[in-house]
């Protein structure tokens, strides 16, 4: 871990990762939306939309996992006090955001035909949308201070905060959604989901992983490169004085 | 221990004052549930549907107004030094904030929520369990928006982002405490809830004093 | 050595605000903070007051380190910009509370806060809800928390801010008086103070040279 601190060190680990990041990342989303969207069985009772979960259900994968992601580089930027930790987690925020997103627009997609209504309070639909807004927040409170190593920190404990408070929003979604209505519609876990469904999801899964390291790997790159900008223009600023 | 109590003291005077937040609180309240029935129309039994949760989100949000000046009035004029650089350990120093601040807005507003709850047609078998659910429940939303407090001390636009930033953590307060009045008006046992409730509040107790003096340092620095 | 700095340097912001800052002040001693705005005189306080973090470079008091040095945080106060009144509360009340803060029960506090204010000349104005105080009297009401327990050190932040000639004699006084009980201070001004036997330390170069009161700052 305090191996990658140095900011350098991790620049060139970044670039010689991106490439490889990229190209599976293309690799798996074709072949895995390929085989979803055009060669996976249509269900029996919902047809051709259900091919619409091959974007929705890797989406919130994501949008869970680039949180947890968040929540782990917060606390490594707390404790050890490292800066690029600080970074990737200001980088992820947008990403994880627009999966959670992409997954909410699908949902809702997916929902019209389904239920003839294009936004359902159903618990997982709900709970995305809080994690929205919680993504929402962690952005906002790093866009409001001037200073940022107080607004990397800042939100680094908001990050932790609201990686304690997640799991029990998520139990509350669910009891309140029990006591309002009978169990969703919208369910595919079970011990048997098809092979022809289950591949290409994971490809899916796999081809969004990829391309957050690649994206990561892009945004870091970007957010020290603006460090260094904004230290060469205290520098500059302060020519003639010494110190 | 003298001086927790006698911040709890100051800062209390400070929220029943005429500059406090316990007046503008408690009339939001008051004010924002008045306006449902003027709203979706004074049919009773409409009413006794959505009262707990007409209350509850009130309470929420009546929470959130005086939450950006928690602390910072003191870091404006400069109390939060002497407060972070006293003896009394910092954690402890906010918990005597947010004590403060629960006994200035949540506890009043827990004890009047009774008497609204009538006037929206609530089943008098749901109100103990009314205010047993508010006096477990509005301790969490100081605590936790304690938290934002500290986050956004001397952030751009604290006040509006304090609400972003707390309001969805809250959501299980809502939640479980509207669950406790509803299935106490059903003639279920409100006890689960309740429970549920106190679970919260003792997590955010041990959590939220932690977090918000860490904050409160950022801030200092 | 009361307090002994090596090689400090800060970092605001992502800013460097000085390097390899060292000096050392002993029991009795005062330290003038000099330089220009942003050259980080108040950054330094606000680091030996414990709220900032050096970048770099040792802090120790009394011979062991800041972070083991438990006795630190009571032994030194420190006074910043701001005057931390509250205008609702009359003078002895808000100078009370800093009494309690700082330890003392309800009414040693009460006793302890009417001596320094009948000490400071702020005696008739102790029953006076603070809001009526003008800022002279605010920042004198201010100073006065040093006064109400024996400290070792003092770090101010220009302390002189908004007092007139015959509260700078008194805040000399003052001073005088907790240097000659073995108090050292640390005093950060842009105007003169009357501080005799001080040494200078010129930010950020970090230079030491002896304070000469009203001399450069004139011309």
């Amino acid at each position: 871990m305090h191996y990658l601190a140095n900011p350098a060190r991790f620049q060139r680990i970044m670039t010689a990762i991106r490439p490889w990041a990229g190209g599976i990342a293309l690799v798996c989303l074709i072949a895995g939306f390929g085989w979803g969207l055009l060669f996976s069985p249509p269900d029996y009772q919902q047809s051709e939309t259900v091919r619409i979960m091959y974007l929705h259900v890797p989406s919130a994968w994501m949008g869970m996992f680039i949180y947890a992601g968040m929540a782990v580089a917060s606390a490594v930027a707390l404790i050890w006090r490292h800066p690029v930790a600080e970074l990737a987690a200001k980088a992820s925020a947008p990403a994880g955001a627009a999966f959670t997103l992409v997954c909410l627009i699908t949902g809702a997609l997916w929902g019209q035909p389904m239920w003839g209504t294009w936004w359902v309070w159903d618990a997982r639909l709900t709970s995305m949308l809080i994690l929205f807004f919680i993504y929402l927040g962690y952005m906002a409170l790093w866009e409001a201070f001037d200073d940022p190593s107080r607004a990397g920190r800042a939100a680094a404990i908001l990050a932790l905060v609201g990686a304690v408070n997640l799991p029990i929003i998520k139990f509350s979604v669910d009891w309140w959604n029990t006591l309002h209505q009978p169990a969703s519609v919208l369910t595919m876990e079970g011990p048997k989901i098809h092979p022809d469904i289950l591949w290409p999801l994971l490809l899916v899964a796999v081809g969004f992983k990829a391309y957050y390291i690649w994206l990561l790997a892009l945004r870091v790159r970007a957010e020290i490169l603006e460090r260094q900008a904004r230290m060469l223009r205290f520098a500059a600023a302060s020519d003639g004085q010494p110190g | 221990m003298s001086a927790f109590w006698a911040i709890v003291q100051r800062d209390l005077r400070i929220n029943l004052g005429a500059q406090g937040a316990a007046l503008t609180t408690i009339l939001f309240f008051v004010l924002a549930i008045s306006l449902f029935p003027l709203g979706v129309g004074p049919e009773p039994q409409l009413l006794a549907r959505i009262s707990a949760g007409v209350i509850w989100v009130a309470a929420l949000l009546a929470a959130q107004l005086s939450l950006d000046r928690l602390f910072q009035a003191d870091h404006e004029d400069g109390t939060l030094d002497l407060l972070a650089r006293a003896p009394l350990p910092l954690t402890l120093t906010i918990a005597a904030k947010l004590l403060a601040h629960w006994l200035g807005t949540g506890l009043p507003l827990a004890l009047i929520a009774p008497l609204l709850a009538i006037m929206l047609q609530m089943d008098s078998a749901a109100l103990p369990a009314l205010l047993l659910a508010l006096l477990l429940g509005t301790p969490s939303l100081s605590l936790i928006g304690g938290i934002g407090a500290a986050l956004t001390l001397g952030a751009r636009r604290g006040a509006v982002l304090v609400p972003l930033l707390t309001l969805p953590l809250l959501i299980p307060v809502l939640i479980f405490g509207v669950g406790a009045v509803e299935a106490a008006a059903t003639g279920l046992s409100a006890s689960p809830h309740l429970l549920l409730l106190g679970a919260f509040l003792a997590l955010a107790l041990v959590l939220s004093p932690f977090a918000a003096a860490a904050a409160v340092k950022l801030a200092l620095e | 050595m009361a307090l002994s700095v090596e090689g400090l340097a800060v970092i605001r912001g992502e800013r460097r605000l000085f390097k390899d800052l060292s000096f050392s002040l002993a029991a009795g001693e005062a330290m003038l903070l000099r330089g220009p705005n942003g050259s980080g005189k108040s950054s330094l306080l606000r680091l030996l007051a414990g709220f900032l973090a050096p970048a770099a470079g040792t802090i120790a008091w009394q011979g062991r380190p800041l972070a083991e040095a438990e006795d630190f945080r009571a032994a030194a106060l420190y006074l910043g910009h701001q005057d931390a009144v509250k205008p609702q509360f009359t003078t002895e009340q808000n100078l009370a509370y800093a009494g309690c803060l700082l330890g003392l029960d309800n009414a040693t506090a009460e006793i302890r806060a009417g001596e320094v204010l009948d000490a400071a000349g702020l005696g008739r104005q102790r029953r006076l809800p603070a809001r009526y105080l003008s800022a002279g009297q605010k920042r004198r009401l201010a100073l006065c928390r040093l006064l109400l327990m024996p400290a070792k050190l003092w770090l101010l932040d220009e302390p002189t801010n908004a007092l007139d000639s015959a509260a700078i004699d008194w805040l000399g006084r003052a001073l005088a008086d907790h240097r000659a009980q073995g108090g050292a201070v640390l005093l950060a001004s842009h105007v003169p103070v009357p501080l005799p036997d001080a040494q200078a330390l010129l930010l950020p170069e970090g230079k030491l040279a002896k304070d000469e009161p009203a001399g450069d700052e004139l011309t």
